[in-house]
């Protein structure tokens, strides 16, 4: 017999202690750092108010490996995604993060579009990207032949791409966690009390006490940024709802398809997925309230509109899901990112929709600068390398395990397929719940192997994968 | 090949519920040796097994059984009549040469045969495909994920439901909740009245709660679990909230299709299963199809009724060698009232569609439709069928159909 506290969830929620290094927020730039500093052989605590890992901001996103080429030059952001491209397609190929090199192309769809497009050609050169070209309506129809009537022309950016946002964070946390960092979820920070060289971080589950707390609290930065005394950023909730379509619609599109930003915004999208689905969205709704993710009447006609103009025969589609993600927009044009060792502080904060794109860059740029105020050995080989874990793969480019012959000869549970529409098998779900981070609800086990996360939306394994997940939480084997 | 074993058979069917086990037995007692069944779950029988109401078997068995004890009586039935059934066995896809791909815990194999039946069945179109915004809390599901969840894990569900659709199938989840003790706050339908039978009806308003016709669902509100939903009356738009824990997706039925599609297959835009001539051949050679991947959905016993006749109508085409060959042929074509009809391609005018019937889906109630049956300017048949009710059949006899001219233009069925 073992005692809960034995358990993996068990061990991840000890109680509090001291550490190097706090970090506040486990999303995609949290766990990065949680990665970093835990590399560089810090003792690390990584916190998290929420039941799991990414599971706000990092969780519901577009998904799109960003160059940055349309950035706003000279800004931190830009600099940062340009580099975390590089450091994350690099991570990704290694640690089996499902990513595709698609291209976007930016579509014009009317004659002030069309004349934007050298203009943003020039931009992303002043942002070190030089390989945009721009396609006339001819080219773009034999790329993109499902494209609704009245595209005239496009620019190309072929290095934008797409990624897991959920592996993603995944990896990040579990590559912290086995270099000894501590995960401490459903842990709520409430205040920070300076404590001489140290902070003391009061939680809902006991004192955390670092030499270095950094914020990465996505939403809720800029709260814990003013338990530190400083008030230089409010974050405004931005809501984006987005429509995932069948994955039989994949065929209908090869790039990411971004609109030409205009001075309302960035507009509408239409993206493949690492999953074989196709992604509409997002809406831009500032919003009051953290905890607004539903999606609406008004924001999905609008998303149906844009989209039956984009690519008409997305109507021909069913919809698989509709999801709305929260981006921590703040007033300011560029990353909070601030630097305050005599308090022992780091805030990365206001980090919006580029941040899956740049978290390995914001991760290296926070540890690097406070090296010398950490007595921090410098990473050894550098961040993007060392011994990334090996993710479960969940994308469609590669098998998964029902349909690798090796896999299931060595585990015929790899071959009990218990959500037929995502094609996940019953080992992918046991390894999910007693993974180094394992799943603790539907929704956790829905982001490590995707099953229920297919056309049926759980009509055939809903019950069957629920019974697993009750399985693994009362120890037994699912 | 790449780790894979490959395998032959004579057919292969993809799918053991009614109409894929009816197939299969029908094969097999046609005289078909090598008769292969697919069945993804780990018992066969389909969505029956999780049925647990009576009333199964009248139209095929001529008797009535419970959803779970058909089911078995049809695996019983097919395993008696040397059929293979392999269950926790998944056709994936195809390779390029039209073999079945297919992944179970013995591996990889490719499945070849001379002729592949698809019966895949289908399921209720989920919230998000209805368009239904609003928070993604817990408590909502379909009546497919609900009665698992209840007669075969025996889940705990909630306190107070409200139902979504007002057809057999949404009587059917009443009879599943009550069982899990959960209170039926009502149903609700977008369309003027219920669809099922009045006894139904009138059981549920005494027993349970409200049905609201000519209401839809415009949002589903709650998190981390539903706390209630909102719903507005077609007529005047006006909007009203109803408390539940629960909310219950239930019908609007779409054929599970994937392989259907990923294979090519001309398909129907209304059923959104594949177009099959009245021997359930597709669009390519050697591709049958049954069951309610064709008709979505119509009750087990059809399904059952029309496996067994594309059972029957193949056997007696591989003995002839002959008409395997997905030639052109006169299309089925509706208008008016009617949504769909099945099957929905004329290739040979000596073939009888299943029980001889055509099966019609209107989109409106009407007693005593008269109807008319005409190719080009030629009047086929006209009458007056029983009724129209949406979601439910209208069945069209086809004694015009030696009449057809095999090269004439489609056939069109007005409803007037």
């Amino acid at each position: 017999m073992t005692s809960p506290d034995d358990t993996a969830a068990g061990r991840q929620n000890r109680p509090a202690g001291e550490f190097d290094v706090a970090v506040v927020g486990a999303g995609v730039i949290g766990s990065a750092l949680a990665r970093e500093f835990a590399l560089r052989g810090a003792s690390v605590a990584l916190l998290d108010a929420r039941g799991d890992v990414g599971d706000v901001t990092s969780k519901a996103n577009t998904a799109i490996l960003h160059t940055g080429f349309d950035a706003k030059p000279g800004t931190l952001e830009s600099r940062l995604v340009a580099r975390g491209h590089h450091l994350l397609s690099r991570y990704a190929a290694r640690a089996g993060i499902p990513v595709e090199e698609t291209g976007a192309l930016l579509v014009a769809w009317n004659d002030d579009e069309l004349a934007a497009l050298p203009g943003l050609a020039e931009n992303a050169e002043a942002n070190g990207y030089t390989r945009t070209r721009l396609l006339g309506a001819a080219e773009l129809r034999r790329r993109e032949p499902h494209l609704g009537p009245g595209a005239l022309g496009a620019m190309e950016v072929p290095d934008e791409g797409i990624v897991c946002p959920w592996t993603t964070t995944l990896a990040f946390a579990t590559e912290a966690v086995r270099h000894s960092a501590v995960l401490l979820l459903d842990t709520v920070v409430t205040g920070a009390e300076p404590l001489g060289e140290r902070t003391a971080l009061d939680t809902t589950r006991g004192r955390v006490v670092a030499r270095l707390v950094v914020n990465a609290a996505g939403l809720g930065s800029d709260a814990v940024h003013r338990m530190f005394g400083h008030d230089t950023f409010t974050v405004t909730p931005r809501r984006g709802q987005l429509i995932v379509f069948d994955k039989l619609a994949r065929p209908l599109v090869n790039h990411v398809l971004l609109p030409v930003p205009t001075r309302l915004g960035k507009g509408v999208l239409v993206a493949p997925t690492v999953y074989g689905n196709v992604l509409l969205g997002p809406t831009a709704e500032d919003l009051g309230d953290a905890g607004a993710t539903q999606s609406t009447e008004e924001g999905l006609a609008m998303l149906r509109e844009k989209g039956a103009r984009i690519l008409p025969a997305l109507a021909g589609e069913e919809v698989t899901t509709v999801y709305a993600g929260l981006r921590a927009a703040t007033e300011h044009g560029d990353y909070q990112i601030s630097f305050h060792p005599e308090q022992g502080y780091v805030c990365a904060g206001g980090i919006r929709s580029t941040g899956l794109t740049s978290s390995l860059a914001v991760a290296e740029h926070v540890a690097r600068v406070m090296e010398k105020a950490m007595g921090l050995p410098p990473s050894p080989a550098g961040p993007g390398d060392g011994e990334p874990p090996a993710m479960p793969y969940i994308g469609q480019t590669r098998p998964r395990p029902s349909a690798d012959p090796a896999r299931i000869a060595a585990d015929p549970a790899y071959g009990e397929v218990v959500c037929f529409c995502e094609r996940v098998s019953r080992g992918e779900i046991r390894d999910a719940l007693k993974g180094d981070i394992p799943a603790r609800s539907a929704e956790g086990l829905r982001r490590r192997t995707r099953a229920g996360m297919g056309r049926c939306q759980g009509f055939f394994c809903g019950a069957a994968v629920r019974h697993m997940l009750d399985d693994g939480a009362a120890g037994r084997t699912p | 090949m790449d780790g894979r074993t490959i395998h032959d058979a004579d057919v292969v069917i993809v799918g053991g519920g009614p109409s894929g086990l009816a197939a299969a037995v029908a094969l097999r007692r046609a005289g078909v040796e090598r008769v292969e069944v697919l069945e993804r779950e780990t018992d066969a029988g389909g969505v029956p097994r999780h049925c647990a109401h009576t009333g199964y078997g009248m139209r095929d068995l001529h008797r009535v059984l419970t959803g779970p004890r058909y089911a078995r009586h049809y695996a019983t039935r097919a395993a008696k009549a040397g059929v293979v059934v392999r269950t926790n066995t998944m056709a994936t896809g195809w390779t390029a040469g039209g073999d079945l791909e297919v992944t179970s815990p013995a591996g990889l194999r490719v499945v070849r045969a001379s002729a592949v039946v698809l019966a895949t069945g289908a399921r209720e179109r989920p919230r998000a495909a209805r368009w239904v915004p609003g928070d993604r809390g817990q408590g909502v599901y379909t009546t497919g994920q609900l009665q698992q969840a209840v007669y075969l894990h025996h889940q705990a569900i909630g306190r107070r439901a409200v139902i979504v659709g007002a057809e057999h199938v949404s009587f059917s989840a009443i009879a599943t909740l009550r069982h899990a003790g959960v209170h039926v706050a009502g149903l609700v339908t977008d369309l003027p009245r219920q669809q099922s039978y009045a006894a139904f009806h009138w059981g549920a308003r005494l027993a349970f709660g409200p049905v609201l016709t000519g209401v839809r669902v415009v949002g589903v509100h709650g998190k981390p679990r539903v706390t209630h939903i909102v719903v507005e009356r077609v007529a005047d738009g006006r909007r009203r909230r109803i408390p539940c824990d629960t909310v219950v997706f239930t019908g609007d039925w779409i054929p599970d299709h994937e392989l259907a599609r990923v294979r090519g297959l001309d398909m129907d835009r209304s059923t959104l299963g594949p177009i099959v001539d009245t021997t359930g051949l597709t669009s390519v050679d050697g591709v049958y199809a049954a069951g309610n991947l064709c008709h979505p959905v119509e009750t087990a016993d059809v399904a059952a009724l029309t496996g067994r006749h594309v059972g029957t109508a193949l056997a007696r085409q591989l003995r002839a060698r002959s008409a395997q060959a997905a030639k052109a042929g006169v299309p089925i074509e509706v208008d008016g009232p009617l949504s769909w009809v099945s099957p929905q391609l004329i290739r040979s005018t000596a073939d009888l569609p299943a029980r001889g019937k055509l099966i019609l889906r209107p989109h409106v109630f009407a007693w005593l439709p008269a109807v008319r049956v005409v190719q080009g300017d030629r009047l086929l048949w006209q009458g007056r069928l029983s009724r129209f009710i949406p979601t439910r059949p209208t069945l069209l006899p086809t004694t015009w159909l030696a009449r057809v001219d095999p090269h004439g233009p489609a056939v069109r069925i007005e409803g007037v």
